[in-house]
Parts: C-alpha cells; sequence; structure tokens
C-alpha cells in the first residue's frame, strides 16, 4: 500500500484567516482538508484555488459545536486515512453582547465552538499524532485573550482558554515530538471585522503602532512558520500578530 | 485469536519491543520502559481492541501484562 498522504486540517477553512492558512499550507506541499459550516461554495472556491495551484484539497461540512459530529469525522475522513501532520484549529464564532444582557446561550454556544470544539479536535489529532510521533498543532487565540474586550465576554473567555489548553497540551505531547502554539491575531480585516462600524474601524487603528489592519496573510504565514518542521523547538508559545497592540 | 496474544501483540507495537520480551510478568514501567504516555496509549488500544472502558483509578492498577489479561477476561 502506498503511503497516506501527508495532511494539514484547518478548521473553518473556506473563507478568512482559515482560508489563507489552507493556500498556504498546501503551497507548502500538504494535502489539505478544510472544514466548514455555513458556506459549501466557498470551501469549494478554496479548494478549487487550492487544486488551480496544483495542490489538493477537500472540504468538509463539520459543526465545531457537536462533539459527536467531530468524533464522527475523525473515525471517517482522517483516522487511517490520511497522515496527519498538521491541526490548525481556526473555526469560530462571535455573539457579541454587553455582559450584563449576555444570554446563557450566548456563553455556550461561543464556549462550545470556540473552546470545546478546539479542544475537541486537538485530543483527535492527538490520538493520531502520538502513534506517528510527529505533530504540530497551531489554535487560533485572539488578541482580546489578552487584553479583553468590551461586548466579548464569552469569545475573550473561550479564546484565553485556548491559550490555557495550548500550553497544557504542549506539555502533555511534547514527549510524542508534538508541538502546540497558539497564534494570537490582532485586529485582522476579514467578514468578522469587517461588520464594525466605521468609527470603531478607526479606533481600532489609532491604537495600533503599525497603524493598519492586518490581514489575512500576515496571520497565515505565522501558522504556516509554526506548522513546519524547522519550527520543532517552539512549542506552548503564544505568537501575537496584532502590528504591536498588546505587546 | 486468544486474548493473550492479542494484548501481546498490541504491548509489542506500542511499545517498539521484541515479542519475547513481552512475558505475562513484566512491568510495563519498570521492564519494558513505558512512560505515561505509553501506558495512557496502551490503555487506550486495550479499550478499542476489547469494546471494553478502563477508568483511570483501575488503569493505575494494570502494571503487568499479566494484570491486563486478567482484567480484560474478567470485564469482556
Amino acid at each position: 500500500m502506498s503511503q497516506p498522504p501527508k495532511t494539514a486540517l484547518i478548521t473553518g477553512g473556506s473563507r478568512g484567516i482559515g482560508r489563507e492558512c489552507a493556500l498556504r499550507l498546501a503551497q507548502a506541499g500538504y494535502n489539505v482538508c478544510i472544514t466548514y459550516i455555513s458556506k459549501p461554495e466557498q470551501a469549494r472556491e478554496t479548494c478549487s484555488e487550492i487544486e488551480n495551484r496544483g495542490g489538493q484539497c477537500s472540504a468538509f461540512q463539520l459543526d465545531m459545536g457537536s462533539r459527536e459530529a467531530i468524533s464522527e469525522f475523525f473515525a471517517g475522513e482522517i483516522r487511517d486515512k490520511v497522515d496527519l501532520q498538521v491541526l490548525v484549529n481556526n473555526a469560530g464564532m462571535t455573539q457579541d453582547g454587553l455582559l450584563v444582557r449576555m444570554k446563557p446561550e450566548q456563553w455556550e454556544n461561543v464556549i462550545r465552538v470556540n473552546l470545546t470544539g478546539p479542544f475537541t479536535c486537538l485530543q483527535q489529532a492527538a490520538k493520531i499524532m502520538m502513534r506517528s510521533r510527529y505533530g504540530r498543532i497551531i489554535n487560533l487565540s485572539s488578541v482580546t485573550a489578552q487584553t479583553g474586550n468590551a461586548g466579548q465576554a464569552n469569545y475573550t473567555s473561550a479564546k484565553a482558554g485556548i491559550i490555557g489548553l495550548t500550553k497544557t497540551a504542549a506539555q502533555e505531547l511534547a514527549p510524542r515530538n508534538i508541538t502546540v502554539n497558539a497564534v494570537a491575531p490582532g485586529f485582522i480585516d476579514t467578514d468578522m471585522t469587517g461588520s464594525l462600524p466605521e468609527d470603531i474601524r478607526n479606533r481600532f487603528l489609532e491604537m495600533i503602532p503599525l497603524k493598519r489592519l492586518g490581514t489575512t496573510r500576515d496571520v497565515a504565514a505565522c501558522v504556516a512558520f509554526l506548522a513546519s518542521e524547522e519550527a520543532g523547538y517552539i512549542t506552548g508559545q503564544v505568537l501575537g500578530v496584532n502590528g504591536g497592540l498588546y505587546m | 485469536m486468544s486474548v493473550e496474544q492479542k494484548v501481546k501483540e498490541i504491548v509489542v507495537d506500542q511499545l517498539g519491543i521484541s515479542a519475547d520480551e513481552v512475558k505475562p510478568e513484566a512491568k510495563f514501567v519498570e521492564d519494558l520502559g513505558a512512560d505515561s504516555l505509553d501506558l495512557t496509549e496502551l490503555i487506550m488500544a486495550m479499550e478499542e481492541e476489547f469494546d471494553i472502558e478502563i477508568d483511570d483509578e483501575k488503569a493505575q492498577e494494570l502494571l503487568t501484562i499479566q494484570a491486563v489479561v486478567d482484567f480484560i477476561k474478567a470485564n469482556q
């Protein structure tokens, strides 16, 4: 039997930061698996973009809010099918609101998708990577986990949780040559931030020493580096990609 | 395949040791050089293979191959 292809799995890979990570990792020579939740046409578009550049990409609809769905996905599509070397825990969502007005569902949805989902993916991926004695796991946190952000009690808590998860996983998995790091983007120009009103965008810009929004490329370049073999002595770190917004 | 043989096979595969090192009384840590992650992986592999659940407390008592075999036979 031929060797299964070296694969990078990017959750939430159809658009924004995840899409750019998929393109970069395909360029680095990985077969790419992306998951998406709501936009199959964008996932297909990401795949064709990768294929047009000579890469391999497959897309799967996966609800990060469902533990069962994640386990089934790993059992059916990843374990024993591909050589999983890289996991990028990118999928995420926001449901903003001031904390005194935040509904229990708002809190629970965001924690489930942004923290429990990545935990479950990490757990599944680790079981596979432990056997192969190699792995690179990159979790997307956020600068708001480090600074706080009014209106995002749920999101910032989940993203701060990601940092704790990253450091613990890094300690537990180091003996198996698996590195686990977090990337904490600042204010990046994506769908998630595009909906903000002009004056809030401008207020953010004033606080960023580099005086511009970040691009998905800025983030994907760091993810690709941490995913590379050369980054093998870096684990448990939080790499800020924030234009100096938080130091 | 008997439980003994299957357990032996999993241990050989998991710890990357030769089959003749795997004696029933061999201790995973002291004799076979397993670390704590190895033990966790062994327990996970046994659970999957024999479709049983081994809780963490019980797992800590399973120090030898014979102990694992006995446990599986008693719980299958």
